[in-house]
């Protein structure tokens, strides 16, 4: 197969990518900003709403992955160093993974602190492990270094993306923002 | 010869009997006290560590049994210790003014089949309402095990007041389910 064959991503590859993308940048900060809140009926709605958020990133990474299982990414312009190439992949292949690790690090946290996740209030998932006040604690602190560690990579991806635009002027953000194509060209 | 015979085989079928006396001594220990509470539609257990009770219950004849429970409400364990600090609060349990509540019982009424409907008067925060709880009786060894449930509205006892009686986030529902085990009275 010839790396030239797909040069867009699908639809559905677009449209997986930003519904997580999203998530992701409202579950983070409600995350910081709850763990300070006072016990209120709020707060229990916040907790609440943060779980549901992150296990649709879950599910959705479920079909990620059956994507790009299925599929062949377009290609990186070639005007890109093979150390750049190689970094970009690294990059790729840690965010498909802390998108998978951080949502199941917070379900099994919220597992092991006796509060069964309840998928938008009306699907109730299974408990992962018992309640165990010890493991809660490294759950918790695996779930916060996660979650910080995509914060981060995520970040990255989004100013190589920039860059790609603004520095190098190739078509890396575009194919996956085609709308700001259009209004460039 | 005959008659030690004779006097054995009476013994074996009388002490059956001698052991469907009435079931008196609770023992704690080897009893639970717990709760469902539903919040956001999650259910999230919670329990009574310490609690004593007097009963009288004799299978034989359930109808004339009686119960009554006190509970030290301070032993509340509701799921977590942000949640045990917080229904310590007026607006939930107000531990200082009703550190204690009770039920008593003021009928049981036979379903068959050792099944028992078990009414009664239950106590919290002051206020007074009768429930009835479906309960099952076994015999395990020389005890007699009690399980049941029943459930009953929070607001009723005004458990959750002001912001916390909103019932989206924490459901007025809550089901108290208890496993008792008596032993016979001596």
């Amino acid at each position: 197969m010839s790396r030239l064959d797909t040069t867009a991503y699908t639809r559905t590859a677009i449209v997986l990518h930003w519904l997580i993308a999203v998530l992701i940048l409202v579950a983070f900060p409600v995350g910081l900003y709850m763990v300070g809140l006072k016990l209120s009926p709020q707060k229990l709605a916040i907790y609440s709403w943060h779980k549901w958020a992150g296990m649709t990133v879950l599910a959705l990474m479920v079909l990620r992955l059956i994507w790009r299982m299925t599929h062949r990414p377009p290609a990186l312009p070639d005007s890109m160093r093979p150390l750049e190439k190689r970094l970009a992949q690294l990059v790729h292949w840690m965010l498909y993974l802390l998108m998978v690790a951080v949502p199941l690090a917070g379900w099994l946290f919220s597992s092991a602190k006796g509060f069964p996740v309840v998928w938008f209030g009306v699907l109730p998932l299974p408990d992962l492990v018992g309640k165990d006040a010890a493991l809660a604690e490294i759950l918790h602190a695996a779930h916060e270094v996660l979650a910080w560690t995509l914060i981060v990579l995520v970040a990255g991806h989004a100013a190589a993306a920039i860059k790609h635009h603004v520095v190098a002027r190739d078509d890396v953000l575009t194919r996956m923002l085609p709308f700001l194509k259009r209004i460039g060209s | 010869m005959k008659k030690s015979l004779l006097f054995a085989a009476a013994t074996a079928i009388a002490i059956p009997f001698a052991q469907a006396t009435e079931f008196g001594t609770l023992l704690t220990d080897k009893s639970t006290l717990s709760f469902v509470s539903k919040q956001m539609g999650v259910p999230v257990d919670g329990s009574f560590k310490r609690f004593k009770a007097t009963l009288a219950f004799d299978p034989a004849k359930p109808q004339s049994g009686s119960t009554s429970f006190d509970l030290d409400m301070a032993s509340i364990d509701a799921g977590s210790q942000e949640a045990n600090d917080e229904v310590a609060d007026a607006k939930w349990f107000n531990l200082k003014q009703y550190p204690r509540a009770s039920f008593k019982s003021s009928a049981i009424k036979p379903l068959g089949n050792n099944r028992f409907e078990l009414h009664g008067a239950l106590t919290i925060k002051g206020t007074s309402k009768d429930v009835v709880a479906p309960a099952s009786f076994k015999q395990d060894g020389v005890n007699g095990v009690f399980d049941g449930a029943f459930t009953l509205k929070r607001l009723d006892f005004k458990i959750g007041e002001g912001e916390w009686a909103d019932t989206s986030t924490v459901a007025d529902e809550v089901q108290i389910k208890f496993h008792l085990v008596a032993a016979p009275k001596r």
